[in-house]
């Protein structure tokens, strides 16, 4: 019997819930840590961060307008799936990270914690940054947190799949939907995540990943009008100032990317969730 | 048909025969020749595939937005939902006083005298759909009352509906009779006639109502009411443009022509000015030839337009709502 050939994978971008090709037509070779051939990825080009952008704001009213213990209910079956592709991300993030077989597994083990513990904030972050505030008058005055709308991610570069969900999932739990620039040279835990998510019961549009250069796509989605937030934590160091300078054209939520990304694997707290969250605060009369 | 009607005066011989009665009528009608149906799907896809971009594009946008006729017609229309539209038909994007006004705004009957205040002085035009629109079902004196009613509060331009069942069924002449009677109660307002395409079944048909209404005196012919799906396609607006100017031909007058309803983008309004352009030819390219029946067409391509001037992408933030 001759040697069986491998199939090589050219994969698609997901946008609105669908796995189209890029506008362009464009697609690049992703390698391993040693420089081996993985797969093709498609390369995004700006008018495939248009769409992406469309499909999450359509998404958002939906997404949002949701309870908060049924956004919980949905990104923990979302850990479920992620659990039974263990063995995939395994392989995924080992070859892109060159991490040994015992690393890549206790990241994708911390990955899929991550996801929960985001999970278990969805109705839990209103009473902790929310408040019934005190007053000197017949009135109630309340503070609770409202999502920020669409989010642009820039995924960090280096850690693939635990680095994602790290900022992925803070900014999904809250309400926001977001348009997510995978790692550029490491997309392919991100492409085996949306395959999870596609078949989740996440909506489609609310998280939409693009893969592609991301000094190509950032300041398009630093400058569209219709983005609220930017998540910069991915970003080319030499680019930041431009894209924060670009997103306040439109007066976005900057989150600014420190110089060397964070150690992921450190336990996690809300400051993600409440980088996306706007307060607002409602004045009531009391009845008599 | 009781007589002669006045529109057919100044044809050509053959087709002042054509409205002599009934069956000339009828004859000359299913004497035009079919539409070849693959044909005209193909070359309308091959029409959509040009590429329009940077200042051509910047064109079409503004040559797109003059010739849109904004439109309001639902039942919770309000005085002030009317006042608010009359407004953005004026000045569509308050931050740029370059964007050109809309060619008109189309309502109710009962809205038109709103409108016609709001728009007094202006030069948009104030278009009123009459003749117990959607359906056109009701009677003729019914239909005439309607588009007084329209008229007389001040009304410059007309959108009547034609009788579909009575076209299907093939009585040609009630359609053709009440297109005419129609006309002559407008008086000085411009006549646009609603085919209803999505209703009408057959490219054949479209071809044929199109040449009755012409026959019987239209100023524009018009796809659809936007009240059913299919709405108005590129393969009919090319049928339609065909028959404007297969009658220039004949006749050397200039119909114009209407898509309305499911035009939502502006890549699908430039489709149809390029099929415009290329099927009926330069001289539809105005508003006083071709107009474009839409309500929320009209915040793409001021997103569209700032898109294109500010090099980034605009959202729907930045619109008016309406």
């Amino acid at each position: 019997m001759s040697e069986r050939l491998t199939v090589a994978k050219t994969y698609k971008l997901y946008v609105g819930g669908k796995f189209p090709r890029s506008e362009s037509g464009r697609s690049y070779p992703v390698r391993d840590a040693k420089g081996g051939f993985l797969a093709n990825a498609a390369q995004a080009s700006r008018k495939d961060v248009r769409e992406a952008v469309v499909a999450a704001r359509k998404a958002f009213g939906g997404w949002s307008g949701a309870t908060a213990y049924n956004r919980g209910q949905v990104l923990y079956r979302v850990a479920e799936l992620l659990e039974g592709r263990r063995e995939q991300f395994v392989a995924e993030t080992s070859a892109g990270e060159g991490a040994n077989g015992k690393r890549a597994q206790a990241g994708v083990d911390a990955a899929i914690d991550r996801w929960v513990w985001y999970a278990g904030w969805t109705d839990k972050i209103a009473t902790v940054l929310g408040a019934a505030n005190p007053v000197a008058g017949p009135y109630f005055s309340f503070s609770v947190p409202e999502p920020t709308g669409v989010v642009g991610v820039l995924a960090p570069q280096a850690s693939s799949l635990l680095g994602l969900v790290s900022v992925l999932a803070p900014a999904i739990a809250t309400g926001n939907t977001v348009v997510v620039v995978a790692s550029q040279d490491r997309p392919l835990p991100a492409i085996t995540l949306s395959e999870v998510l596609a078949t989740s019961d996440v909506p489609g549009g609310v998280v939409n990943i693009l893969t592609g250069r991301t000094a190509e796509l950032a300041p398009w989605l630093a400058s569209h009008a219709d983005v609220n937030a930017l998540d910069l934590t991915g970003a080319p160091e030499s680019m930041s100032a431009e894209l924060e300078r670009s997103a306040a054209g439109t007066v976005k939520r900057v989150l600014r990317a420190r110089p060397t990304e964070p150690d992921w694997t450190a336990p996690p707290d809300i400051s993600r969730l409440r980088a996306f969250l706007e307060t607002k605060t409602v004045w009531h009369p009391k009845g008599t | 048909m009781a007589s002669p009607p006045p529109a057919s005066t100044g044809l050509p011989p053959a087709l002042s025969d054509a409205t002599r009665d009934e069956t000339s009528l009828r004859r000359f009608l299913h004497g035009l020749p079919g539409v070849d149906q693959v044909g005209v799907e193909q070359r309308a896809a091959g029409l959509a595939t040009r590429s329009i971009k940077k200042a051509a594009k910047l064109w079409a946008i503004d040559t797109a937005i003059g010739m849109v006729d904004l439109t309001t017609l639902e039942g919770a229309d309000t005085d002030g939902k009317v006042r608010s539209l009359c407004a953005k038909a004026r000045r569509p994007d308050p931050d740029r006083a370059e964007v050109p006004p809309v060619a008109a705004v189309c309502v109710y009957p009962d809205m038109v005298a709103t409108a016609v205040e709001a728009l007094r002085g202006t030069g948009i035009g104030v278009a009123s759909v009459a003749t117990a629109f959607p359906s056109g079902r009701s009677s003729v004196p019914v239909k005439i009352a309607d588009t007084e009613l329209a008229v007389a509060a001040g009304a410059t331009e007309v959108d009547m509906v034609i009788d579909r069942g009575a076209f299907l069924s093939g009585r040609y002449g009630r359609v053709f009779d009440e297109i005419v009677t129609v006309k002559h109660a407008c008086g000085d307002a411009h006549l646009k006639v609603i085919l209803e395409t999505g209703e009408l079944a057959t490219y054949d048909n479209v071809r044929r109502a199109s040449w009755l209404a012409m026959l019987a005196g239209a100023d524009f012919i018009k796809t659809s009411t936007g009240k059913i799906s299919p709405a108005a396609t590129l393969p009919v607006t090319h049928v339609m443009l065909q028959a404007v100017r297969d009658w220039h031909t004949a006749t050397g007058d200039r119909v114009g022509v209407k898509p309305a309803g499911g035009i939502r983008t502006t890549k699908d309004a430039i489709r149809y000015l390029v099929a415009v352009h290329e099927v009926a030819g330069e001289e539809w390219l105005t508003p006083e030839k071709f107009r474009f029946g839409a309500s929320s067409l009209l915040n793409d391509l001021l997103m569209q337009r700032r898109a294109q001037l500010d090099g980034h992408y605009s959202g729907p933030d930045y619109v008016t709502v309406d």
